[in-house]
């Protein structure tokens, strides 16, 4: 089997049309398994009580908005390198899935913060990166659907995308070190204080989910983009006569 | 078991509308994509076939 | 290779020193946008000096945006960028000197007014000079990484707004620290740390952005 194969787009679109039904399923199992022990294996925290169950959720969203943005960078940088067109389209693909979970994870921060900060709302760093991680996600996708040439759109957003992965870690630091002059943060999520075995295991079961679901959306995303891209080509003129 | 009853599940121990509230943005979240996911997916080929025929004549 | 460097900011200087009202534009909107605060919140003295670092930060930031949105604009109607992108010189000492000029039109105007805002807002005086001191350490930060976005944006429609939403995010670590600068000093904390870390961003930014912006240029010029 030759990986190269597969960046041939029409390869690709078959490939990928066979994968998405193992990603789906895959993503719906893992999810009940998450959602099972999220409610019914992990016990009740005695310090915060149900409310910490959000983490199940809150947790996953951020990580996946953090990793999506990540693999983006490195389909950026591969599409640049050798200019292959494939890994453009898996960065445009994934974009809007990350930017859900971006504002998943500030929507589910702000639920756990108002029981537990008694504030809907508080800049604490992680909140705060994870906000300015959204305000990237949504330059992004502007530029994308600012310019028309698919050529140019490619490269510019990869561009944006990378300087953004550069300035990441570093607004990460910047954000966190302002808390910490502003207001030491009391309770972190992460820093639950009985961060038990089935508590990391739930997380990561729905950590999975989350991961089967973005390639399979991603997939299903970019199969859409290939088509638009290669409509003059024979083996899409004839999938679209053909539905 | 966890839970004494089915009340006592969805009262979530008072913080039923915070974990509730979490929970339930997420499903609609990821239904509202899957949704908008497949109507792209039909008008996009739809849109290629109008392309198509406009292209042939 | 310097020749070429000092060509495109002399060029560019003496452009703006023909179109005046271009580049007083930004500075007025910044002494405006500075001035609304305190009819906004109030004039308390001590809640102005609270805010000052922030205000002037903020106004600053949006000040260049305002003065990025032609940067390359008026060179890519008239067609002399494309000359520019066709010679032989290396893009990356055009992004760099085009980067430089902005700054010189741009921010150290920006020093000057910024001490009397400073007053304005109520802030003694080893706090203005901290002011001045990040906003020199800062504003080549807000010329060099705006000059990414104004390359991405060129001649796209609503390139102004658009620059805006790709470029603020990536200042934030220049608006932290260089506000964060004026707060350290006023709580009698120092800011050789906040200014240090200024500093080290500002030479990450000046050892990036160049190649980044001569990269979006030759993909937005094609």
């Amino acid at each position: 089997m030759n990986l190269y194969h597969y960046a041939a787009p029409a390869a690709f679109y078959g490939l990928a049309g066979r994968l998405i039904p193992w990603f789906a399923w895959g993503a719906a199992l893992f999810a009940a398994a998450g959602l099972y022990i999220s409610f019914f294996v992990a016990p009740t925290d005695f310090q915060q009580g149900e409310a910490y169950r959000i983490i199940f959720i809150h947790v996953p969203a951020a990580w996946m908005s953090m990793f999506i943005y990540m693999v983006m960078a490195f389909w950026c940088a591969i599409g640049l390198a050798f200019n292959t067109r494939l890994s453009f389209l898996m960065a445009r693909a994934l974009a809007p899935t990350g930017a859900l979970f971006c504002f998943l994870a500030l929507w589910t921060g702000a639920l756990w913060g108002k029981p537990m900060w008694g504030a809907w709302w508080v800049w604490d760093a992680r909140l705060t990166s994870e906000l300015i991680l959204l305000f990237l996600y949504v330059g992004i996708m502007a530029l994308w659907a600012a310019i028309d040439d698919p050529k140019r759109g490619d490269r510019a957003g990869a561009l944006l995308i990378l300087v953004g992965a550069i300035n990441v870690p570093i607004i990460y630091f910047s954000v966190k070190w302002w808390n910490t002059l502003h207001q030491g943060s009391s309770i972190n999520l992460m820093q639950a204080p009985s961060m038990a075995a089935t508590m990391l295991i739930g997380m990561l079961v729905m950590a999975i989910a989350a991961w089967l679901y973005t390639i399979a959306v991603a997939l299903v995303r970019a199969r859409g983009l290939v088509l638009a891209r290669e409509r003059h080509t024979e083996w899409v003129q004839k999938i679209i006569k053909e539905a | 078991m966890v839970w004494q009853s089915a009340a006592d599940f969805w009262a979530m121990g008072g913080y039923g509308l915070y974990v509730w509230g979490s929970f339930g943005a997420t499903a609609l979240g990821v239904a509202l994509e899957v949704w908008l996911l497949g109507r792209g997916q039909r008008a996009g080929i739809k849109q290629l076939q109008r392309m198509q025929r406009w292209e042939a004549e | 290779m310097w020749r070429f460097l000092m060509t495109v900011i002399r060029r560019d200087l003496l452009l703006a020193a023909r179109r005046k009202g271009d580049w007083l534009t930004a500075q007025f909107f910044f002494i405006m946008v500075v001035s609304m605060f305190p009819l906004g919140i109030g004039a308390d003295p001590e809640q102005l000096r609270r805010v000052a670092g922030g205000v002037l930060w903020v106004a600053a930031l949006l000040a260049s945006l305002l003065s990025l949105a032609r940067l390359y604009a008026d060179d890519h109607r008239d067609g002399s960028l494309e000359q520019m992108l066709l010679s032989p010189q290396p893009t990356v000492l055009l992004a760099l000197g085009k980067a430089i000029a902005h700054w010189l039109i741009f921010g150290l105007p920006l020093l000057l007014i910024a001490p009397l805002l400073g007053m304005q807002f109520a802030l003694p005086l080893e706090a203005i000079l901290v002011l001045v001191a990040s906003l020199a350490i800062g504003t080549p930060v807000l010329s060099l990484l705006g000059g990414i976005g104004a390359a991405l944006t060129l001649g796209l429609r609503g390139g102004g707004t658009l620059l805006t939403l790709l470029i603020l995010p990536l200042y934030v670590p220049a608006l932290i620290f260089g506000a964060g600068a004026v707060d350290g000093v006023l709580a009698g904390m120092g800011a050789e740390a906040q200014l240090s870390l200024l500093g080290a961003f500002m030479g990450m930014s000046l050892l990036i952005a160049p190649w980044v912006t001569a990269a979006a240029l030759r993909v937005s010029v094609d």
